[in-house]
C-alpha cells in the first residue's frame, strides 16, 4: 500500500498525537527496565537461545495441572525456549519448570497488579532476550492455533511474515467451554483441555476500530454472552498481538492486545493480507472455580475490581455455559470458515 | 549429456539447491550456478565444495543480486554464457532458482523440448495488455530513472519518480526495441540466447536496461522479441502471484496441487517443505501422465482464496472483511436476474432459458443501439420504450421502472462488456440483483467472427479492459448483489452444474433436474486462439487457462428418466 493510501485508510494522526505515543512507550519500557529487580532468577538457560529461534515468554501462578500440555504443544509447533515468570506460586508450578531443559525461569512475590498484569515483567525478558526474535507472549491458559496449523508449524508461519515485511500476528482470544455445569469434569494433566472444552461462540462478536492505538477492538464470546449483557463496554476484550518480531524498543500497553509502536495493531488490517489466529482459551477448566474465589480475595486481576465481583460470584455457582448456539470445536479450517480467523495471502 | 541446460539463481538455502542440481545433472542436465554474492566467502567454498565431484555443475561469476536492479540480469547473463561456452550439446537454456522445483520427471522435459526445438518458451506481453502490475509502475519503468533502492530507500525511490513525472523527464528508449515484460523465468534456445548475448549493440541494451526499473522481468522479454522466430508467450515455470503481487509460497499441504499442475517446474518452494521435495525429486516413477501443462487447475483453487479474502460474505464482521459502509436501501422492488457472457457461449440461451423458466427474457437491455426488450418489441408494460437514448440519460430509473412495471414476472437480461457500463454501480449494490458471469466469454464471438487479426485483437483488449473493471465492481466489498463468477474454463468444465445452481435460485417452481440443456457453441481452436492473440503480446486472462490443444468440449447429456419396462 503507498503512503498516501495508507494514511487516508487510517486517518491522519497529528505530531502532537504521535509524540505522545511515543512518550508513552518511552514510559513503558522505563517500567519495564525497572521491574527487572523484582525478578529472581531460579534456572537461566538463555545462553542456549539460537539465532533464529522462537521464543515464548509467559507470566503466570499456580499452573501446574495446565504446563505439561503448554509446554509440549509449544514445542510440537516450532518454539525452542521458553522464558517464563512465575509469580508466587505454591503448587510447584517452579519446581516443574525448573526441570525443563529449554525453560528459564524467573520467580517474584511482587504484586501481579502492580505489575500492570505481569507486562512489566515479561517486558523486561522480552527486551532482555527477545530482541530480533518472533516472541510468542502468551498466558498458560492459551493456546495458539493458525490457518494450516494441521500442516505448518509456527517457523513456517514467521519465515512467511519474514518475507512479507510483516512484524506481528494478531489473534483473536475464543474462549472455550465444555457443556454441562463447568466443574462437572476435572482435567488430567498432560491431556488436551479442548476434548473437555470444545464449545465455543461462533457468533456475536463485535469489532470497533480505535483511533487512539489504531487497534481493533473485539469484544463478544461466552462471557460476554452471560456475564456482561448489560454492560457490554466492561466485557473482555478478545484481540490479541501475540506473536512479534520483537525490537528492544517495543512495548505492550495492556496485556498483549494493544502494543507500541501502533505500527504493530495492524496485523489486523485485511488490507495487508497478513493471515490471523486464534488463541484457544483454557480457563474453564473445573479449577476456575477455586481459583475464582480466590482472584476474588486477591483482587489482583482487574483495574476495576469492583466491578468483577459479580463476575467472580457468577463463576463460583459453576454455571453453564452452554447455550443452543453454541459451535463445537473442529478444526482451523472451521474457525476461518466462521470468520474468526483468515488465510490472508498465506494459501 | 542433455540438450537441456538449466542455469540455477541461488541465495538461501543452498542445501535445497544443491539437492535440486543434483537431480538436474542425475538426468543429464548440466547446471550452472550463480550465487548470489551476498553470500558470504565460507558458506559459499563449503557449497562449491560440496558439488565438485560433479563435472555437469559449473559456477559462474558472481554478481550482488538485490530484488528490482540490474544485478540479477547480470547474473543470468554470465551464467548463460558460461553455459553456451563449457556445454556445446546444450539446445535449450532453461532459467530457474534456487526455489524452484522440478515437478514431472527431466526425461520429459527434455522430451518437451526436442520435439520443440526453435521455440523460445518466455513469457513476454507489451505493458498495455498486462493484468500483472501491482503498484503503478508500468510503461513509466521504462522511460524514468531508478537511481535508488525501492527496498532500503523507500521514500527517495518514491519522491524522485515523483519529481521526474512532475518535470516531464524521459529516458529515450533505444531505437528498436518495443518494451515487453513478462516472467523472468524463461526457457530460450540456444539461437536466440547467443544473439542476444552477442549482439553488437548490447553494451547500448545493457546501460539502457541498467536503469530500467525490474529489469530481470522486461530485459530477455524485450530483446527475444528482436531476435526469436518462434515465441510462445507463456512461462515453463509455475509461479503463482497473490493479491499483492508476491509470489506464492508453496508447503507439503500443496503436494496434491502441485501434482495436478502438470508443470514441469515449479517456486516458490518452502525450504522446509520436506514432503515436496522428498516426492518430487526422489519419486521419478513419474506420478503425472504426459499432458500439456495445466497452471489453470491451480489458477483457480487459488483464485477461490483471493476471492474470499477479499469480497467475504455479507453480514459478517471478520478480520477478512473489516466492516464499510453499507448502503440498505434496494434501488429496485423485486429480485430479477443479469447473465453475463452466456448469450455468447450458448446458441440458443434467450429461447432456452424462457422455455425453461418462464421469466420474461431480455436480451442486452443496456446494448448501445436499443434496449434488446424481450420479443424484440419496442415497448414494454408501463411504456417504457427501447430508445438507447431515453435510457441512457438515467440508466438507473430505467431499471428501477422496467422492475416495478414487470412486477409479478421474474426478469432477466443479459450483460456484456459491450453494453453501457453505468449501470454497473447500481447493480453491483443492489440485493434484489443475482448475476451470473462467465467472465472471458466475450472472445467467443470475436473467435467466431470474420474479422482481420489487428482489429480482433484491438477489440480484445478493450473489452477485456471493461469486463476486468467490471468485475472488480462486483467484488468489492460493497456489492449487494448475489454473483456468481466462473472463468470460462471453469464453466465449460462441468456447465450443468453452475446452469443447474442458477435455475435453483431462480425459485421454488423451477424443474428439480435439468430436461433440457442449451446448446454450446462449437469451441474447437478457441486455446490457439488465444494462445495466437498471447503470441502478438496481448494476454487474455479473464476466461482462464485453456490448454493450446484442447479436446473438444463436449455438453453433457442430461440423464434420461428412468422408466420401467413390465412384461
Amino acid at each position: 500500500m503507498t503512503r498516501e493510501a495508507h494514511t487516508a485508510a487510517w486517518g491522519l494522526q497529528g505530531w502532537g498525537a504521535k509524540y505522545q505515543m511515543r512518550i508513552r512507550r518511552r514510559r513503558l519500557l522505563w517500567r519495564c527496565l525497572r521491574s527487572r529487580h523484582q525478578l529472581k532468577v531460579l534456572a537461566d538457560r538463555s545462553d542456549r537461545i539460537g539465532a533464529d529461534d522462537i521464543l515464548v515468554v509467559a507470566v503466570l501462578r499456580n499452573e501446574r495441572a495446565r504446563l505439561p500440555y503448554f509446554l509440549q504443544y509449544y514445542r510440537d509447533l516450532g518454539v525452542s525456549h521458553f522464558l517464563i515468570v512465575d509469580n508466587d506460586s505454591n503448587d510447584g508450578t517452579a519446581a516443574l519448570l525448573e526441570e525443563q531443559e529449554d525453560v528459564s525461569v524467573w520467580q517474584t512475590k511482587a504484586s501481579y497488579r502492580e505489575s500492570r498484569f505481569g507486562v512489566d515483567w515479561a517486558g523486561w525478558l522480552l527486551m532482555r532476550y527477545g530482541h530480533g526474535h518472533w516472541c510468542l507472549t502468551v498466558d498458560a491458559d492459551e493456546i495458539l492455533t493458525f490457518p494450516h496449523a494441521d500442516q505448518r508449524n509456527l517457523k513456517d508461519l514467521t519465515g512467511w511474515l519474514d518475507q512479507r515485511g510483516a512484524k506481528a500476528f494478531a489473534a483473536v482470544m475464543l474462549d472455550m467451554y465444555p457443556k454441562g455445569s463447568i466443574g462437572a469434569v476435572p482435567y488430567e494433566e498432560g491431556t488436551d483441555p479442548f476434548e473437555l472444552l470444545s464449545w465455543f461462540d461462533g457468533e456475536g462478536y463485535t469489532w470497533e476500530y480505535q483511533q487512539r492505538y489504531r487497534n481493533v477492538s473485539i469484544r463478544g464470546g461466552v462471557r460476554k454472552r452471560l456475564f456482561f449483557r448489560d454492560n457490554p463496554e466492561q466485557s473482555p476484550h478478545l484481540h490479541k498481538i501475540p506473536l512479534v518480531r520483537w525490537n528492544r524498543r517495543y512495548a505492550y500497553v495492556s496485556s498483549t492486545h494493544i502494543a507500541l509502536p501502533q505500527v504493530l495493531n495492524q496485523a489486523f488490517d485485511h488490507r495487508l493480507g497478513l493471515p490471523t489466529g486464534v488463541l484457544l482459551h483454557s480457563k474453564f477448566l473445573a479449577e476456575v472455580i477455586d481459583k475464582s474465589a480466590e482472584e476474588k480475595q486477591r483482587q489482583q486481576h482487574f483495574t476495576h475490581v469492583e466491578r468483577y465481583t459479580q463476575y467472580y460470584d457468577n463463576l463460583i455457582a459453576a454455571p453453564d455455559l452452554w447455550g443452543a448456539e453454541s459451535v463445537r470445536y473442529k478444526g482451523w479450517q472451521q474457525l476461518e470458515a466462521l470468520g474468526l480467523m483468515t488465510q490472508g495471502d498465506w494459501t | 549429456m542433455s540438450t537441456v541446460g538449466i542455469i540455477m539463481l541461488v541465495h538461501t538455502a543452498l542445501d535445497r539447491a544443491a539437492e535440486v542440481a543434483r537431480h538436474w545433472t542425475a538426468s543429464g542436465c548440466p547446471v550452472v550456478l550463480h550465487v548470489d554474492k551476498n553470500v558470504d566467502g565460507a558458506t559459499f567454498r563449503n557449497f562449491r565444495q560440496s558439488l565438485a565431484q560433479d563435472p555437469l555443475i559449473k559456477f559462474s561469476k558472481r554478481h550482488r543480486c538485490e530484488w528490482g536492479t540490474w544485478g540479477i540480469v547480470a547474473a543470468s547473463q554470465s551464467a548463460s554464457m558460461l553455459m553456451l561456452k563449457e556445454f556445446q550439446e546444450v539446445r535449450h537454456v532453461y532459467l530457474s532458482s534456487g526455489s524452484c522445483l522440478p515437478l514431472r520427471p527431466v526425461d520429459e522435459l527434455v522430451d518437451y523440448l526436442a520435439a520443440r526445438p526453435r521455440t523460445d518458451f518466455i513469457e513476454s506481453a507489451t505493458t498495455a495488455d498486462v493484468p500483472w502490475i501491482v503498484g503503478g509502475l508500468d510503461f513509466e519503468r521504462f522511460t524514468l530513472r531508478f537511481p535508488f533502492s525501492w527496498k532500503r530507500h523507500r521514500y527517495l525511490f518514491d519522491r524522485y519518480v515523483d519529481l521526474q513525472r512532475r518535470l516531464g523527464m524521459r529516458r529515450r528508449i533505444p531505437a528498436g526495441l518495443v518494451p515487453h515484460m513478462g516472467s523472468q523465468w524463461w526457457c530460450l534456445t540456444r539461437q536466440t540466447l547467443s544473439a542476444i548475448l552477442e549482439d553488437p549493440e548490447r553494451p547500448t541494451y545493457d546501460s539502457y536496461f541498467q536503469k530500467v526499473w525490474i529489469p530481470d522481468e522486461s530485459y530477455y522479454q524485450t530483446l527475444a522479441r528482436q531476435y526469436s522466430t518462434n515465441i510462445e508467450s507463456r512461462s515453463l515455470t509455475l509461479s503463482k502471484f497473490d493479491f499483492q503481487g508476491k509470489p506464492h509460497i508453496f508447503y507439503d499441504d500443496h503436494l496434491q496441487l502441485l501434482r495436478r499442475s502438470d508443470c514441469f517446474v515449479a517456486r516458490k518452494i518452502w525450504p522446509r517443505a520436506d514432503r515436496l521435495y522428498q516426492a518430487f525429486l526422489t519419486d521419478s516413477a513419474g506420478a503425472m501422465k504426459k499432458t500439456e501443462p495445466n497452471p489453470g487447475k491451480i489458477d483457480r483453487i487459488f483464485a477461490k482464496a483471493v476471492e474470499r479474502r477479499t469480497r467475504g460474505r455479507p453480514g459478517l464482521y471478520m478480520q477478512s472483511r473489516f466492516p464499510g459502509r453499507w448502503s440498505v436501501n434496494s434501488v429496485t422492488s423485486n429480485p430479477y436476474s443479469v447473465f453475463h457472457g452466456f448469450t455468447e457461449l450458448f446458441e440458443d440461451f434467450e429461447s432456452w432459458l424462457t422455455r425453461i423458466t418462464g421469466a420474461r427474457v431480455h436480451g442486452h437491455l443496456f446494448a448501445p443501439e436499443r434496449a434488446e426488450l424481450s420479443g424484440g418489441g419496442a415497448m414494454i408494460n408501463g411504456a417504457l420504450s427501447d430508445s438507447a437514448k431515453m435510457r441512457d440519460y438515467n440508466v438507473q430509473s430505467f431499471l428501477t421502472n422496467l422492475i416495478w412495471n414487470t412486477r409479478g414476472e421474474r426478469q432477466c437480461f443479459q450483460f456484456g462488456p459491450g453494453d453501457n457500463q453505468k449501470i454497473c454501480k447500481v447493480l453491483a449494490r443492489d440485493p434484489n440483483a443475482q448475476i451470473s458471469v462467465i467472465s472471458g466469454a466475450w472472445a467467443v464471438p470475436l473467435f467466431r467472427s470474420n474479422q482481420n487479426f489487428t482489429e480482433l485483437r484491438r477489440a480484445a483488449a478493450r473489452l477485456q479492459q471493461v469486463e476486468a473493471k467490471y468485475l472488480n465492481q462486483l467484488r468489492d466489498q460493497e456489492t449487494k448483489a448475489r454473483v456468481r463468477i466462473w472463468t470460462m474454463a471453469e464453466f465449460i468444465e462441468a456447465p450443468m452444474e453452475p446452469l443447474q445452481t442458477i435455475l435453483d435460485e431462480l425459485g421454488p417452481q423451477m424443474p428439480r433436474h435439468l430436461s433440457e440443456a442449451p446448446t454450446m457453441v462449437n469451441l474447437d481452436g478457441f486455446g490457439q486462439f488465444l494462445q495466437n492473440l498471447k503470441n502478438q503480446g496481448m494476454h487474455p486472462y479473464l476466461m482462464g487457462d485453456f490448454p493450446v490443444e484442447q479436446g473438444p468440449v463436449n455438453m453433457p447429456k442430461p440423464p434420461r428418466k428412468p422408466y420401467l419396462v413390465r412384461k
